[in-house]
């Protein structure tokens, strides 16, 4: 055991009861095969990945499946209902997904414009709330907005999943205070959904004291995707045990680290 | 032949047919994780593939998990 897994052996992200040893999800999209998802999936440590649910394509039915490539049995699948536009369509979307994956579980996305893939609040919030009553694991794609995560908690979302920057623009953390807000205005999981740009993005997200983190293009579209998810697992414990340790306060001006009285040939 | 519309687009089929039997007929490897089919916007559950017809008239989706983010 490594010094980091002693110091978090206890520390879990817990969602719907279920523990997860890693904090950092995947996103399954823009790899270059199946092959490559499957070394970054490995390399990550993550133990949730997501997927998409999309028609097969009768013209060219393609043999390979990426299923046949991640076990479901040892990895949670989590699909996502990326691409829904209204609650009707990310509804249908995610009672296709469940019985494709054989779990209960959604990361559910309504997007409301196409150029930002920002959420459209209202029409998430209305999937969600049936989405629940029907029996799922809902983790919502939400804008990083306090007072919709706590909406979110009080219809039961099993976590909330609210962003640091739009999807794909690799921007990183945009709004620090508004996810602290979130973290203290509820008591679900937070798990930070898009924005990242890099692994140097993470710590500062995860230091905030957030649950977890999702990333995709930042690996899919690395120079080297399976460098990027090692740095990744490794800078999503950093950015942890940040957190754990507790950071000093930020001050304006300097303050010696060395003894001020005692330095030699001073009069 | 009956008449369907497959993910979108109209198809036609030799003949009534269960789920397995229309999967069969488009060439998609059944597989009890990883796959999904409606039937008019209502899915159909596994169990069901080998006795559920489709019918002329009937809008059926087929869909995979593919990468995503």
């Amino acid at each position: 055991m490594q010094d980091w897994e002693m110091l978090l052996q206890d520390d879990y992200l817990e969602v719907a009861g279920r523990k997860f040893k890693s904090r950092l999800i995947i996103g399954s999209g823009k790899f270059k095969d199946f092959q490559q998802t499957k070394e970054v999936l490995e390399a990550s440590g993550a133990e949730i990945i997501t997927v998409a649910v999309r028609r097969v394509n009768i013209t060219d039915p393609t043999k390979e499946n990426l299923l046949d490539y991640i076990d479901p049995n040892k990895y949670l699948i989590l699909p996502n209902t990326a691409g829904c536009y209204t609650a009707e369509e990310a509804i249908k979307t995610a009672m296709m997904a469940r019985e494709a994956t054989g779990i209960n579980w959604v990361k559910l996305e309504v997007i409301g414009d196409k150029k930002t893939l920002l959420p459209d609040m209202e029409e998430t919030y209305k999937a969600a709330k049936f989405l629940v009553k029907e029996g799922f694991v809902v983790l919502p794609y939400i804008f990083d907005d306090p007072v919709y995560a706590k909406k979110f908690e009080d219809i039961g979302c099993a976590a909330v999943m609210p962003l640091a920057a739009p999807i794909g623009s690799g921007l990183g953390l945009q709004n620090p205070y508004n996810l602290i807000f979130i973290k203290e205005s509820i008591s679900v999981p937070v798990i930070v959904d898009a924005g990242i740009g890099s692994a140097t993005d993470i710590p500062p997200v995860m230091e905030l004291g957030v649950d977890g983190i999702l990333t995709n293009t930042a690996l899919a579209e690395a120079k080297d995707p399976i460098k990027m998810a090692v740095a990744m697992k490794y800078a999503t414990i950093a950015g942890r045990l940040a957190y754990l340790a507790g950071r000093m306060p930020k001050r304006t001006y300097a303050v010696p680290s060395s003894p001020t009285k005692g330095v030699p040939f001073k009069s | 032949m009956p008449k369907i519309i497959l993910n979108g687009e109209e198809r036609e089929i030799p003949r009534e047919m269960t789920v397995m039997e229309l999967l069969e007929e488009i060439g998609i490897k059944f597989r009890e994780i990883g796959l999904a089919v409606a039937i008019n916007e209502e899915v159909v559950p596994k169990s069901e593939y080998t006795t559920r017809k489709v019918k002329e008239g009937d809008k059926v989706e087929v869909v995979q998990l593919v990468g995503g983010g």
